[in-house]
């Protein structure tokens, strides 16, 4: 073979390795590493530096010091004799309670706002559309404090309390209801609500299975409810009622007894769930929107019903292109719901992230675990919902 | 080869800013060169530290302010206030953010030791009361058995309150917030049945109400709060500077020297050796700290001496309606006793 000596240009290696494209996307990306890593590095090697010239160290001892602040609402055991860690442990189930709550109430509100704005009637349409677009150009913080304000400045003082069949009563200071007393014999009813569920999630593959053999159908949904719900609630009556409820009575400033639900939690779980809604029913609706219309059609040809075809064909499609997006407005919540303080709901940041901080000067160590903790919860959230997402998705055959 | 210029850049810059982070120059050097001082205060509590219908910033705190101004910098004007919860304020001081802090603050042991503050002298003498409807009829705070109490996070008050009613042995349910405007929301819509804070403070938020005859503040009081200045630990000089503009306010009423009579004492030596040394017509009290000697007649022609600046702002003739007490000066029976200029 001749070889033809093509004139080689004189370039060094340096050049050579960043005119190839791959190699130079593998430079950048290493140098762009190094980059940040160092400017990590430098930061927290300057904030420990900085902190010890002024004879600060970083330890997390004060976690097991006694907090000396007591926090309104709490689910445990605490007081202000419970120890720092216990303080944020209240904060953590207050955060999970109000994020738990707030996802399920952005999701009803979210999926029927969804399909108002595809419902042909004009006002049920515009409504949901005005709602949404309103909702969602007002910042969140404005909602909580908004909702807040409402709750705290219409409803009475528990003198004059709105009184609810004589067991309820509604004021500024919170929502008073019973509080059930578990007896003995009520665990019973508990145990056969188990059985119950158990029962249903066989009886629902076995009837699958019998109506996939024979084209038999089982009243399903009945006997499930008539299961989960019917038999315990039967059970309940016979057994003499087994739970005895206390009722809240006024004392002095306020009721005691029984459950309050405080308004800092009510304004804050309305405000996030009203909010979050709104950006929910613009997923849903795009979600649905985006079925092929001719499915629609091909399900009517087939006769199946409208309603049929909605729950059958239309939303489990749609559910694929929904749960990414909706995925993403439930670690939104999740994170809002941090403004707490705004209003003086204990939650994470403001007890660890607050209270502690503040009277301990602990800022690096508290910022550190608020850190975690929400990246935790997103964790959480996020691959709860991938799951979700991956059973739902088109399996191919 | 841009991007490699832009990274290597990049790479310098955020080193070099880092690195000037670190460095620790002196506060005194840093506030004249800078030519403003950076004065940590409250978000607002009339007479104390708030901003007055023109935006200017007005108030007992804010006087000292304007005095370390005056002493350090020449002129009270160059201030830049930053307003702070009650749980930013140590972040900011610390972090360099600001200067000197005057927000009624209580002097503690933790503060001052575990947040590496430095105290400067007290600059009133208060304690935690509490603040209630008159409707309700109450005489003492003992009898808040099951009240809500409306209450400021970040603040020693928080604490205390916890204390108080742990020790009584009666109930309470706390509604913290943190800013002192949500509380008063909260305490207006009787979201609470009570306001509990400083005293001096609960007198200022009594006034700023629709209707202040119809709230009292509780004669008990639970704590002792000793508000004063903090500065950074470690800049001693700079804490000199704070702590004795304090005491030359406090001396100048003791001594007799008022904003209207500073600049014909300043003028030649006088009789009396305290006089001078205040105002510098003798020794050179000033230039030990690294200031000049006319420190003290600036703060006190710019402010005027304690008394005028507590009775301009929250002395009895202002809607705060504060008498004196405690904060009388120790020859009128208060405790208000500053360490001589000598
Ligand atoms: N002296 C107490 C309380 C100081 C405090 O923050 N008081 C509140 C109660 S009125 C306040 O000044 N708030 C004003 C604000 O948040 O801007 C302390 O140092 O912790």
């Amino acid at each position: 073979m001749n070889e033809v000596a093509l004139p080689q240009p004189q370039r060094n290696i340096v050049s050579r390795l960043w005119n190839d494209k791959e190699t130079r996307q593998v430079i950048i990306q290493i140098l762009a590493f190094v980059v940040i890593f160092a400017f990590f590095f430098i930061m927290v090697r300057n904030a420990i530096t900085n902190l010890e010239a002024i004879g600060k160290d970083i330890s997390m001892d004060f976690l097991s010091q006694p907090s000396n602040y007591d926090i309104s609402q709490s689910l445990i055991e605490y007081s202000s004799r419970s120890t720092h860690l216990r303080a944020m442990t209240v904060g953590i189930i207050n955060t999970l309670l109000v994020a738990v709550f707030g996802i399920a109430l952005a999701t009803v509100i979210g999926f029927l706002l969804g399909v108002c704005r595809l419902s042909k009637n004009w006002i049920v349409n515009k409504l949901a559309y005005v709602y949404i677009e309103y909702v969602r150009n007002v910042p969140v913080l404005l909602h909580i404090l908004l909702v807040h304000g409402i709750i705290v400045n219409s409803l009475p003082t528990p003198k004059n309390a709105v009184v609810v069949n004589e067991v309820a009563f509604l004021t500024n200071r919170g929502f008073f209801i019973p509080s059930p007393d578990f007896q003995p014999l009520y665990w019973v009813v508990a145990a056969l609500f188990v059985i119950g569920v158990i029962f249903s999630l066989r009886f629902r593959k076995y009837a699958q299975k019998v109506q996939d053999q024979t084209g038999k159908h089982y009243p399903v949904f009945w006997i499930c409810f008539g299961a989960i719900v019917g038999v315990p609630f039967i059970m309940y009556f016979l057994l003499g009622s087994p739970i005895v409820w206390e009722i809240p009575e006024l004392k002095g400033f306020n009721y005691s007894g029984g459950l309050v639900i405080r308004p800092e939690f009510i304004a804050l779980w309305l405000a996030l769930s009203i909010y979050t809604a709104a950006f929910i029913g613009e997923i849903v609706r795009a979600g649905i929107s985006a079925v092929d219309w001719g499915q629609n059609e091909a399900a009517a040809a087939l006769g199946v019903t409208r309603g049929r075809t909605l729950s059958l064909v239309v939303i489990p499609q749609a559910l694929r292109i929904i749960i990414p997006p909706l995925t993403s407005q439930y670690l939104n919540l999740a994170k809002n719901s941090s403004l707490a303080i705004a209003i003086g709901y204990m939650d994470i940041v403001a007890t660890i992230g607050g209270i502690t901080l503040n009277q301990t000067g602990r800022e690096m160590e508290c910022m550190a675990i608020v850190l975690t903790l929400y990246l935790i919860f997103s964790l959480l959230i996020s691959s709860g919902m991938n799951w979700y997402n991956n059973r739902i998705k088109l399996v191919e055959r | 080869m841009k991007v490699v210029k832009t990274a290597a850049i990049a790479a310098t810059l955020s080193l070099t800013a880092a690195l000037s982070l670190g460095a620790q120059a002196s506060t005194l050097q840093d506030v004249q060169a800078r030519g403003e001082l950076n004065c940590v205060v409250t978000t607002g509590v009339a007479g104390f530290a708030a901003p007055d219908e023109n935006g200017r910033w007005e108030g007992f705190d804010v006087d000292l302010c304007r005095a370390v101004a005056a002493a350090v910098l020449g002129d009270a004007e160059k201030v830049k206030f930053i307003p702070t919860s009650a749980k930013t304020r140590f972040t900011i001081l610390n972090s360099g953010e600001g200067d000197i802090l005057f927000r009624n603050t209580t002097e503690t042991m933790s503060r001052d030791v575990d947040l590496k503050l430095t105290f400067l002298p007290v600059n009133y003498y208060d304690g935690q009361g509490f603040l209630i409807r008159k409707e309700l009829g109450i005489t003492s705070a003992k009898d808040l058995d099951g009240a809500s109490i409306c209450i400021q996070t970040g603040t020693t008050t928080e604490l205390n309150l916890a204390d108080f009613f742990r020790t009584t042995g009666i109930s309470y349910e706390p509604v913290a917030v943190e800013t002192n405007e949500e509380g008063i929301t909260n305490y207006s819509a009787n979201r609470c049945d009570a306001y509990t804070t400083d005293a001096s403070a609960l007198a200022s938020i009594r006034a700023a109400l629709e209707d202040p005859s119809a709230h009292i503040i509780l004669p008990e009081i639970i704590s002792k709060e000793p508000l004063g200045g903090a500065v950074r630990q470690g800049d001693d000089q700079w804490a000199d500077i704070g702590k004795w503009v304090v005491n030359a306010m406090i001396n100048a009423e003791e001594l007799g020297v008022t904003q209207a009579n500073v600049a014909k004492l300043a003028s030649k030596a006088g009789n009396n050796p305290s006089i001078n040394r205040l105002l510098g017509t003798e020794s050179n009290m000033g230039e030990m700290v690294g200031l000049d000697n006319a420190w003290a007649v600036r703060v006190i022609a710019a402010i005027g001496n304690y008394g005028e600046s507590f009775d301009r702002h929250i002395g009895p003739n202002t809607p705060i309606g504060l008498s004196r007490g405690l904060n009388a000066l120790w020859k009128d029976g208060g405790i208000l006793y500053a360490a001589p200029i000598r």
